[in-house]
């Protein structure tokens, strides 16, 4: 699947993380991620980030993570909730 | 014994931060609110994030309950489709009126639990009394299904309902915390009060806390994590009553072995509802402090 248009979920609070989801202009997944805790973290929440766009089978797309120290049960809620409401055009 | 709910601490469903410190703020459930602490356009993202919070986070001995939506919205079902699998303990409906209200969401959960495989009747339901409807039919509610552990009242959509001033005395809700009492108790099940609103007012909390102990509440609902200790306190038995109790109990014990019917202890006459009450100031003391009945 790719992803048409946008979706945003989530918010910039402490905890939390801002999930924007857009179209792609090179035919693949771009993970653009920024985080309070990249240097600890960034790898594994790239990997989450993956896993989430397989399970939904996302091809193709820009997912921009904008993260404030969100957990990975959190992180999981935010992308699919992003997903959904692509899905649902909202 | 049922279990000990002294407080019960509201907490917003699509607030990470809070949903994380959950089982630390000190209330013996918290609540989970998908309803009035959600906006329209955040309702599917609570859900799926309290969803994740039920399946991934350890809230210890703290009792989880989520308050789904108003049977009246279309997001009740997706609020169950989404929450039961992650197996909250209970799950709270508001504005119910009538036992159909009940028969219907316990009709919906026991379909969710089948086809997911859990065990019949493992997710509990405390219903919200708030409107006047709700109030006259709560003994019919409280009856409706063995799934309930309590009825809760919600005094701030009760007071709008029937068109009461909502005041810090409390005089317009009493006869609907008398009627929840007794419909509760007839029933068999607890009775939890409405939260005390003015978070900076630790004394009026202090006073209303104990008027609900004193008409015979078995806990109430806090808005603020700041409430939590004062309630618990108001809710836990005293030293004194403790000492009480064991006394109760001891003479008690002591008349059955030396096979005497009539018990008396310091010229008080101890008939069944006082060992009765000593029993269950025991259980509360046995459950929050770790006490021995048998000290």
């Amino acid at each position: 699947m790719k992803i048409q248009g946008t979706a945003i979920a989530g918010t910039l609070e402490s905890n939390d993380v801002l999930i924007t989801l857009s179209p792609s202009s090179n035919n693949k997944v771009e993970i653009d991620l920024s985080s309070i805790v990249k240097k600890q973290f960034g790898d594994q929440i790239e990997e989450i980030v993956r896993e989430m766009l397989e399970e939904f089978n996302i091809e193709e797309g820009n997912i921009k993570i904008q993260d404030m120290g969100a957990l990975d049960c959190t992180i999981k809620a935010r992308i699919e909730t992003a997903i959904l409401r692509l899905k649902e055009g909202k | 014994m049922s279990k000990v709910r002294r407080t019960m601490l509201f907490i917003p469903g699509d607030n990470p931060g809070m949903l994380l410190n959950g089982g630390v703020l000190g209330a013996d459930s918290i609540i989970f609110d998908l309803e009035d602490a959600v906006s329209l356009t955040e309702k599917d993202s609570a859900r799926i994030l309290v969803r994740n919070a039920l399946k991934n986070l350890d809230y210890g001995k703290t009792e989880v309950i989520v308050r789904i939506n108003a049977l009246n919205t279309d997001f009740w079902k997706k609020d169950l489709d989404q929450i039961i699998p992650a197996l909250p303990d209970v799950i709270m409906p508001p504005k119910i009126e009538r036992a159909e209200d009940i028969v219907k969401i316990c009709e919906y959960i026991s379909k969710i639990e089948k086809d997911m495989g859990i065990e019949d009747k493992t997710i509990k339901i405390i219903p919200i009394i708030e409107t006047s409807l709700g109030i006259e039919n709560s003994f019919q509610i409280g009856q409706a299904s063995p799934r309930l552990e309590a009825l809760f009242l919600g005094a701030e959509d009760l007071t709008a309902n029937i068109g009461a001033k909502r005041t810090k005395s409390g005089d317009e809700i009493f006869y609907s915390r008398s009627r929840i009492v007794i419909a509760a108790k007839a029933s068999e099940i607890q009775a939890i009060d409405t939260p005390y609103t003015d978070i900076d007012d630790e004394e009026g909390l202090k006073k209303d806390a104990q008027f609900a102990k004193d008409m015979g509440f078995d806990g109430k609902a806090s808005i603020s994590p700041r409430h939590v200790e004062t309630i618990n306190k108001v809710f836990t038995p005293s030293e004194e009553e403790i000492e009480f109790a064991k006394e109760v109990i001891e003479a008690i014990n002591r008349a059955e072995k030396e096979g005497r019917g009539v018990i008396s202890m310091k010229g008080q006459m101890i008939d069944a509802p006082i060992v009765n009450r000593a029993n269950h100031v025991l259980e509360i003391y046995k459950s929050v402090m770790g006490g021995s009945i048998n000290e």
